[in-house]
């Protein structure tokens, strides 16, 4: 199961990724897809939306169960990904491509706070 | 220490997601159930069903055994026919659902194949009631057998091509009836909606026979779409749908259980009292109209009083969230009802138990 190096994630399985304006893309880790199998809907958050970073920002929802997606860093959304909402399949083939919302966050060192992929990694080992 | 069938290293070589269902560990999937789930529907699918058990029985006593321990009358099964009947307790509560196949070589064998959680208990309450009452038949647990179900609208045309020895007796079964060749025991029953057979072969043929069915184009398929395809064809699962807490008239099980001769068999007086009763549950179906997907025990709310999800999942050639749901007498198909999701009140419309018949989605 691939962690990229140059993402930074969430103890909830979320995948963070800076962008060159500030803002930041995220979507859930290949760990997180797996334990999940096929999605089939999505809801994602409207755009303008703040959150505080642990709250509920999405909801995925696969043939097994559903699960909430919680705000890595506090922020507002400024885009979603409609081409996933329409094809969550798109998440099981490729979680790191597949992004669910970009957010702006109100504080970057929040960004800087979250686990890298070793870090990350070592906590799916420690669940298995 | 989670049991294996003979395919256990094929399925982890081929990749998929191993899980313990009753006990076995069994693939849920192969990278994605709902691509098996259309495969299945569009062409060809397997299953390794091997952690199911079948029984046979031998000798004089073994169709009077039979027509005392299930619902259905075996009475009725002509060599080579299969039925599909439910076994009871003396209060009408289910103990399992099976097939029943009359062997067609030997007048006096049949064979039942039981549910992997429930055999060991199937099998000792046969020994029970065979003692009990001196029945003359042989009761044989075949661990022997591995269980291979091949379905789909390609389903025998491929088997064909896989074994073209057991071309012409695939070609020309009927629905319903089983043949034997040699050791394998072929039945074209499924658990999908489909067209297709399954196979009792000895467990130590089952790679290659595996193996000859994927050069074939007939494509792995696990639990998961094993689920959403048996869902969609209104198909029962023992333990979601009934237990032994439930007989089968509210099950949706009423027309598996003959009534038409005096034949005394376990549960039937249980049966008759509860038959007069007009507030006896029924079992429906349901479509979800609002976004969302409808689970098992969710509570239903409609006009006639509360009901409980039994099943429910997302059906892929549907398109949409189904459930099976145990409601109150007086709701009928056609009617809206509320079903409690994880995220809020959602609306399901009440239709027949049964989505997709031969790839058709009805109604």
């Amino acid at each position: 199961m691939r962690n990229p190096q140059e993402l930074r994630y969430t103890e909830s399985h979320e995948w963070v990724q800076n962008q060159p304006d500030g803002a930041v893309l995220v979507g859930i880790t290949d760990f997180a897809q797996d334990a999940l199998g096929d999605l089939v809907f999505i809801d994602l958050p409207a755009v303008g939306k703040t959150f505080q970073a642990g709250e509920v920002i999405a909801v995925v929802e696969s043939v097994k169960a559903a699960s909430d997606i919680y705000a890595p860093v506090s922020g507002t959304v400024i885009a979603v990904n409609d081409a996933v909402k329409d094809a969550p399949e798109k998440v099981n083939r490729d979680a790191y491509s597949a992004w669910l919302f970009r957010m702006q966050p109100q504080d970057l060192s929040e960004v800087g706070r979250l686990l890298n992929a070793a870090a990350y990694q070592a906590k799916i080992d420690s669940e298995k | 220490m989670l049991k294996r069938t003979a395919l256990f290293d094929i399925h982890r070589a081929a990749g998929a997601k191993m899980v313990d269902f009753a006990g076995w560990e069994m693939p849920l999937h192969y990278g994605s159930q709902i691509e098996e789930h259309l495969a299945v529907r569009s062409g060809a699918g397997m299953f390794d069903v091997s952690h199911m058990r079948a029984i046979d029985l031998h000798g004089a006593g073994a169709l009077p055994a039979l027509r005392m321990i299930l619902a259905n009358d075996a009475g009725r099964l002509v060599p080579g026919k299969a039925l599909y009947s439910c076994m009871l307790r003396p209060d009408g509560g289910v103990l399992d659902d099976l097939i029943v196949y009359r062997l067609a070589e030997e007048k006096t064998a049949f064979r039942m194949i039981v549910n992997a959680g429930t055999a060991e208990r199937d099998f000792a309450w046969m020994q029970q009631v065979r003692n009990e009452h001196g029945f003359d038949t042989e009761l044989r647990m075949r661990t022997d057998l591995a269980l291979i179900a091949v379905q789909g609208p390609s389903a025998r045309a491929r088997l064909g091509r896989a074994v073209p020895t057991v071309g012409p007796i695939v070609e020309g079964l009927g629905a319903f009836c089983a043949a034997a060749h040699g050791d394998w025991f072929i039945a074209r029953t499924g658990y999908t909606g489909e067209d297709g057979c399954e196979v009792a072969l000895p467990a130590d043929q089952a790679a290659e026979f595996w193996r000859a069915l994927a050069g074939a184009d007939v494509a792995p398929c696990g639990l998961g779409a094993r689920d959403t395809l048996r869902l969609e064809a209104g198909m029962n699962l023992y333990g979601a749908e009934m237990d032994e807490t439930v007989t089968p008239l509210e099950s949706g099980l009423a027309w598996t259980v003959d009534w038409r001769t005096p034949r005394a068999f376990i549960g039937r007086s249980a049966l008759e009292r509860q038959r007069a009763n007009p507030r006896l549950r029924q079992l429906l179906g349901l479509k979800l109209l609002d976004r969302g997907v409808l689970r098992a025990h969710q509570a239903v709310a409609t006009a006639q009083g509360p009901g409980e999800i039994t099943s429910g999942t997302f059906g892929p050639t549907v398109g949409c969230s189904i459930a099976l749901a145990r409601l109150p007498a007086g709701v009928a198909p056609g009617d809206e009802v509320s079903v409690a999701l994880r995220a809020g009140p959602a609306r399901a419309l009440v239709c027949a138990p049964a989505f997709v018949r031969n790839g058709r989605v009805l109604g």
